[in-house]
């Protein structure tokens, strides 16, 4: 069933009787061409574009809990492509550019709004950072602006311009960033790639990898063994787990990152605002709460949870730019596990194994990057090799001293 | 979080900086290049109890060896890191 205006209104008029499921739940074959491990946005994404470019349809995705149960759904749901090392610029510009398509690309709507997003710079040193950043973005071809005090207080007048304990000396402002729907992001990847024949199995945990002579064979999972001639690993925060079933040790590290909304309330906020003398950011959903977020909680987690100490701090940085916020009642909160490489960029690559593909490493990075990383993924898995656009994420790079260091913060997971 | 400092008795997580888990050990000079790019950047990352180094940042300022499940942040024992065997 194709979503339009017409299909509304028919569905309308008809009670709304006749709405289909927007995926089927097959029972898992005995054997697929290839098996994505991993039903969040970036699995999903993956088997989509497997599909879709180049034609592999034989394909599963094997999820432990239900589809988007993770990271996709734990999210600040910012999609913006302001990075300065040039693997990163290309890479996630290409993301913003299919998210600008992407709502008629797979018929969903995932309220895609380039909103615009504003990193408040709060020193100096840090205007002239920015501005450095935004040059290096423009020579790529990225949108950029630096604005002034005058233009930010005329953008944001619920900010705290004239009296902060940090003042706001300048912003870097990308318009065509913004936020998105991010349970959509999910469905809709879902429904497009179940359409074009990909198998989507929830409930159904992969226990290990089945490895002969060097070459990857299946998946044992919950609900049996399921063959596979490639298997290609999107498990985000869980990926050490998965890829220590075919014996690989990875560059990561797994922390609990927490996120937060509060109650509704009328449109205050209508960009995301990040907060550049700690690490805040914001936003406020269509739905009127403020959905925020900080810096991971600091040590190595699987649990989905984190501590209060992280949630006092995000509210202080809050309140240190927006002041007014302080009358607002904080509705809920919650964590979700990244995946946290030594360098703070992702990896998408083969892996020793034949057969057996790695994407994992995104930091607190990973929404944005969806449709790219399962566009980059699918390429790599259906050509055997990387893309141009993850050249540069390969796994060898941390012996081969070609890591890129966007925060240059050096092999300490918990700085990026 | 709480932990049980040795020193301090049981303190607020915040007070502590958490550097991750215990060991390797730093390889000799003379390792291979790979000895050394597996000690920097590759880690086990568990998920079960684990032992990792903690530094009372903000109390007594002493190492610590903290045993901490990563899937549920229960700690079952702290102790002076240099007391601790490697």
């Amino acid at each position: 069933m194709t979503y339009s205006a017409l299909a509304l209104l028919k569905n309308a008029l008809t009670g709304n009787r006749n709405w289909k499921p927007m995926w089927r739940e097959p029972e898992p074959r005995a054997f697929y061409d290839t098996v994505v491990v991993g039903g969040g946005g970036h699995g999903l994404a993956t088997a989509y574009y497997l599909a879709k470019e180049h034609g592999v349809t034989d394909v599963a995705v094997v999820e432990k809990g239900y589809l988007g149960s993770g990271n996709v759904g734990r999210n600040t749901t910012i999609i913006r492509s302001n990075y300065m090392m040039p693997d990163n610029t290309r890479f996630y510009e290409w993301s913003l550019k299919l998210w600008e398509g992407l709502e008629q690309d797979i018929n969903y709507n995932a309220m895609v709004s380039q909103r615009g997003v504003l990193n408040l710079a709060h020193s100096d040193a840090q205007r002239d950072a920015y501005a450095r950043r935004g040059n290096a973005m423009r020579i790529a071809g990225v949108d950029a602006e630096l604005l002034d005090r005058s233009a930010i207080r005329e953008l944001v007048p619920l900010l705290d311009l004239d009296t902060a304990r940090f003042p706001v000396k300048a912003g870097l402002l990308q318009r065509r960033g913004g936020t998105v729907r991010h349970d959509a992001v999910a469905w809709g990847y879902a429904r497009a790639a179940d359409k074009r024949g990909v198998d989507l199995i929830q409930n159904c945990e992969v226990v290990g990898i089945r490895v002969d002579n060097g070459r990857v064979t299946g998946v044992e999972t919950t609900r049996g063994f399921i063959g596979a001639r490639r298997v290609a690993l999107a498990a985000a925060g869980n990926s050490s787990r998965v890829a220590a079933m075919a014996g690989l040790r990875l560059p990561l590290e797994s922390h609990v990152l927490q996120a937060f909304v509060s109650e509704g309330i009328k449109p205050v906020l209508d960009q995301v605002v990040t907060f550049g003398a700690g690490h805040f950011y914001v936003s406020q959903s269509d739905k009127g709460g403020l959905v925020f977020g900080g810096d991971i909680d600091g040590y190595a987690s699987y649990a989905q949870r984190g501590s209060l100490g992280v949630v006092e701090h995000v509210m202080e940085e809050g309140l240190a730019l927006f002041p007014a916020f302080s009358r607002l009642r904080f509705l809920r909160q919650w964590g979700g596990v990244m995946d946290m490489s030594m360098d703070g960029s992702p990896i998408i690559d083969l892996t020793p194994i034949s057969g057996l593909f790695l994407n994992c490493g995104w930091c607190y990075g990973g929404f944005k990057a969806t449709p790219a990383s399962g566009w980059c993924f699918a390429w790599t898995i259906a050509k055997g090799e990387p893309h141009a656009l993850n050249s540069g994420f390969r796994l060898d790079r941390f012996t081969s001293g070609g890591v890129i260091d966007e925060k240059g913060a050096g092999a300490q997971a918990n700085l990026h | 979080m709480r932990i049980p400092c040795p020193f301090c008795g049981e303190r607020d997580s915040d007070e502590f900086l958490s550097i991750g888990t215990v060991g390797p050990a730093r390889p000799d000079e003379k390792a291979s290049l790979d000895a050394f790019v597996d000690y920097l950047h590759f880690r086990d990352n568990p998920a079960a109890e684990t032992r990792e180094h903690w530094h009372h940042v903000h109390g007594c300022r002493q190492w610590l060896v903290v045993s901490r499940d990563t899937r549920s942040h229960t700690i079952s024992a702290a102790e002076p890191a240099r007391r601790s065997a490697p």
